[in-house]
């Protein structure tokens, strides 16, 4: 008998325990049934910290207009995409995600976003903006900022800029006398092919070969004589200095700010930072190196819903009938400082600056979101940054040898 | 009135509580057995535990997680039976070590394995019921030119329905019925806002039921290819067809446009006889494949052998030269005529305090070619490419790793100098034996029994030692030309994380291959470093 005691106690433990559990399971669930009443329900939207602040008023808003919350996940800029694209086949998924609209191509393969259905409203919104976010003939994201690189000039320095060509452009900077002359921002290892990309177009060798609407084939556009002639140009431009592997964006953006540049070739995101520094810039095309109009990336900003979302009516209601109103997108602009999706939105703005940044940005494409454009950038801002630093002795041969890596990588996908 | 009636319940079923045949104590003084007051904080403890795993069991059904919910059965019968027994007296000690084991080692490991032979990564994402559903949505597109309706959700008992107004007049249909007009419906402007026998919904009440209401076709007539009007948000219509169906019965995919019949095929893809392969796919095992490929990709061939060869070197280097520095810092410092050696002792540990991933974000900058601080403020101006010349890159490596590691080795070092007995080296001494010859004869010998396996477990580790390659060099300078970008010191790890992170293109189960493939080299080498060791004891 005695080995009874342990046991009894055991069991009497256990069945308590159980009716403790089953009576705190059952309590949320009574919860969500009475709550549900007053408000419609909620859904979970992912944004990374470059954007969270932005989006609180917004979602706030949206609860008082519509009694949906909205539960925004502050994630990491560097993680978000890659964990979306885990997270969703699991259900721990969010129902939107705010991001770049280069994500696209990758979370289509993936299968982890549903077709959004922008019905009569495709007009309302700068046509590059909606095609971004096209793929394969469906809609996945809703645009609401555009953003581009452009040249940005500190007036205090140089007050205008007469050059028509990039080597005009470099001479008058060098003629300022000061550090540096024209900042393009690299990275010792990795480089930076985005912020070059501008000066490649205007050599006539995108990264992949244009349809007549300026999008993006999956065909290499950059090889033959037009890619080498530009790798033979960044050679002259590390030979002379003007591009420094050393420089990267944080060492870019404090000499422009140090005023020890006359120019720098960046985006919005350092542009807002001059400007709250107080300096006085101005934002232009970047001048032609080879000849032909130069054409930065357009990034559209946007939101994605999810494949697996449990709340696609909510989800739905905010991204495609909310987030598309010129309130919002304006509200956007006015805490994000980028160019807004929405054409009645856009034109409203008469920011000097934003202007400067729309029209370098106006014949550029959107950046191809296919899933090939992920695989290009480490070979293609390597290889660059080799050229500008003299790793690399002959440019076109390892222009050539990077396009048929490129093309390996393709293949191999 | 319940707790009255339930009582004598719980009594009947109780037995009453047996005599106590012996004294408490006399016979068995096992905690397992009698009501002590470390009985009662182990039943607390165990009722706990108990707590959480059934809380856990039940959240895991609830969610259908059958290897986690099976887990936690085992766990708690395994707590209980371990502490409630009087036989099981190591597995007291043992129990929670083998389920921290198994939690965190064993389960990661055998995920891993499991991993490499599949093709998950990017177009692989999840399984086949997704993918279908996927491909399904991705090829509804709505109907070119249609219009879009101001949509009315209806409900029934066991129905859903949507009412749209077309051309003046209301229409009605729910799943089964095309939509069909409803001439006693009221229409308000564009939009229907009752019909009778049904109920409109608003939108809490949409929201409450929006999994069936996204859910829902009704199509336009009675030929399925008009098309089928459907809503996302509860409150806009518009029709949508189909261009890719799924045929349950015979697992194929056929486009409606073309005719293409999709099969699918053996590496997770429908796929049509041409060869053209619809996205997504899903994940599959696809056997030895992964492992192969490692042999047999000629991408991965180019670097291989300089990053096989440079994970060695840099293995070996790094334990020589901390342990050759870690060493003789100890010997110094282990002198007694070394004044205020606790102070010093404690200086050296402080690279060891730093968290390694800080520690090469720290010296990546102070190397930094044109910015940095040593060619700056310690080399005058200097232009050194410390990171981004091949070999300096190399050698940097070594150096940081040097900083980072030496106190681990004077720690351990100190440690067995002093455990060595004073009075063997002053026999030593008393022998005749100089300094050199009683470091070399007598220290050394009795030093490495006890460092020689730290020695082997330091290779392993850093043949691993992916934080430090990837924050200080990041795996460069590339080389260049590779036709994957892999750089001058990349050891086998990082090429790895470079292959199947970096590149673009997400290939776990590639990944996990390579991982399961490194990890048998480093078991295989530590096995025969381990072994070696034993020999050292024999003195």
């Amino acid at each position: 008998m005695r080995r009874s005691i342990p046991v009894v106690a055991a069991t009497l433990g256990l069945a308590l325990t159980l009716t403790a559990c089953s009576g705190s399971a059952e309590e949320p669930a009574d919860d969500t049934t009475s709550s549900a009443a007053e408000s419609t329900g909620s859904f979970v939207m992912w944004v990374d910290e470059t954007r969270i602040d932005s989006f609180k008023p917004i979602a706030a808003e949206f609860e008082a207009e519509t009694g949906v919350k909205v539960e925004l996940v502050q994630k990491i800029s560097g993680e978000i995409k890659d964990d979306f694209i885990a997270q969703v086949p699991t259900g721990e998924g969010p129902d939107v995600i705010i991001g770049a609209h280069d994500w696209t191509g990758s979370f289509v393969t993936n299968g982890v976003v549903a077709p959004i259905e922008l019905g009569d409203q495709a007009g309302n919104f700068a046509e590059s903006a909606i095609t971004a976010f096209a793929y394969d003939g469906q809609q996945y994201g809703m645009p609401y900022a555009i953003e581009n690189i452009a040249l940005i000039r500190n007036n205090a320095i140089l007050p205008d800029t007469p050059a028509t060509t990039f080597d005009e452009l470099v001479a008058q900077a060098k003629g300022a006398g000061t550090e540096f002359s024209v900042v393009i921002q690299q990275g010792p290892d990795a480089g930076d092919a985005y912020h070059l990309y501008p000066l490649q177009t205007s050599f006539g060798a995108p990264i992949f070969t244009q349809t007549e609407d300026g999008s993006y084939t999956t065909e290499l556009g950059l090889g033959g004589p037009a890619g080498d002639a530009f790798a033979a140009y960044l050679q002259k431009l590390g030979q002379e200095k003007v591009l420094d592997p050393q420089i990267d964006g944080d060492k870019a953006k404090q000499a422009f700010l140090d005023g020890k540049a006359p120019y720098i070739v960046s985006g919005p995101w350092y542009a807002t930072e001059f400007v709250d520094e107080g300096m006085d810039i101005s934002v232009l095309p970047v001048p032609s190196a080879g000849g032909q109009e130069s054409k930065p990336f357009v990034g559209v900003q946007g939101a994605f819903i999810s494949a697996k979302s449990k709340n696609a009516v909510l989800a739905n209601e905010f991204v495609t009938n909310f987030l598309t109103t010129e309130k919002i997108q304006t509200e956007l602009y006015e805490s994000g400082g980028r160019l807004p999706a929405l054409t009645a939105s856009a034109e409203k703005i008469d920011d000097p600056i934003l202007q400067g940044f729309n029209e370098a940005g106006a014949t550029g494409a959107p950046m191809p979101s296919t899933p090939e454009m992920g695989s290009m950038w480490e070979f293609w801002g390597t290889t660059e940054v080799q050229i500008i630093g003299g790793q690399a002795p002959d440019p076109a041969a390892a222009w050539n040898t990077m396009v048929t890596n490129m093309q390996g990588a393709i293949d191999a996908a | 009135m319940t707790q009255q009636t339930d009582r004598p319940d719980v009594t009947d079923r109780v037995p009453p509580p047996p005599p106590r045949e012996l004294p408490a104590g006399s016979r068995d003084g096992s905690h397992a057995r009698n009501f002590s007051g470390g009985f009662l904080v182990k039943l607390v403890l165990v009722a706990l535990i108990d707590a959480g795993a059934v809380y856990g069991i039940l959240a895991a059904v609830a969610v259908r997680s059958w290897v986690i919910a099976a887990f936690l059965v085992l766990v708690l019968i395994a707590v209980n039976w371990a502490y409630f027994s009087k036989r099981a007296l190591p597995a007291k000690y043992l129990v929670p070590g083998m389920i921290f084991l198994f939690a965190y080692v064993i389960f990661a490991a055998v995920y891993t394995a499991y991993i490499a032979f599949t093709n998950y990564g990017d177009g692989h994402n999840s399984d086949k019921a997704d993918a279908i559903e996927a491909i399904l949505a991705q090829n509804e597109v709505r109907v070119e030119g249609s219009e879009a309706y101001d949509l009315t959700v209806l409900s029934r008992p066991d129905e859903l329905g949507f009412a749209i107004v077309q051309d003046g007049e209301a229409q009605v249909g729910s799943a089964e019925v095309p939509l069909q007009a409803a001439p006693d419906a009221t229409v308000e402007g564009e939009q229907v806002t009752a019909v009778p026998t049904w109920d409109v919904l608003d939108f809490a009440a949409i929201a409450q039921q929006q999994e069936a209401v996204v859910a829902l076709r009704v199509q336009v007539s009675d030929d399925p290819n008009d098309g089928a009007l459907r809503t996302n948000d509860g409150s806009t219509g518009y029709v949508y067809e189909s261009t890719m169906v799924y045929d349950e019965a015979a697992d194929t995919m056929t486009n409606t446009v073309t005719g293409t019949v999709y099969t699918p095929d053996d590496h997770g893809n429908f796929r049509s006889a041409e060869g053209e392969a619809l996205t997504p796919g899903w994940r599959v095992s696809v056997g030895f494949e992964n492992f192969t490929r490692a042999f047999t990709d000629q991408r991965l061939r180019g670097p291989f052998l300089e990053i096989f060869l440079w994970t060695f070197a840099f293995a070996f280097l790094s334990v020589a030269t901390t342990f050759v520095v870690g060493l003789f810092l100890a010997i110094v410092f282990n002198d007694p005529r070394v004044k205020g050696r606790r102070y010093y002792r404690a200086l050296m540990i402080l690279p060891y305090a730093f968290p390694a991933f800080l520690a090469g974000l720290v010296w990546r900058g102070m190397l930094n070619q044109s910015f940095g601080f040593v060619n700056e403020v310690l080399l005058g101006g200097a232009s050194i490419p410390w990171l981004d010349s091949p070999w300096l890159a190399k050698f940097s490596l070594l150096m940081v790793n040097l900083w980072l590691g030496f106190p681990y080795m004077f720690l351990v070092c100190t440690g067995a100098l002093q455990s060595i007995p004073g009075d063997v080296l002053e026999s030593a001494r008393m022998d005749g034996a100089n300094a050199w010859r009683v470091q070399r004869s007598i220290v050394l010998p009795l030093l490495m029994v006890s460092v020689a396996p730290l020695l082997v477990a330091s290779f392993a580790f850093n043949f691993n030692n992916f934080t430090l390659i990837y924050t200080l060099t990041g795996g460069g300078p590339n080389f260049p030309g590779a036709p994957i970008t892999v750089g001058s010191t990349d050891i086998l790890i990082s090429t790895v994380y470079a292959i199947a992170f970096e590149s673009g293109i997400k290939q776990y189960g590639f990944a996990s291959a390579l991982s399961i493939m490194i990890f048998l080299l480093v078991g295989a080498i530590s096995w025969w470093g381990f072994r070696r060791t034993r020999t050292l004891e024999e003195i």
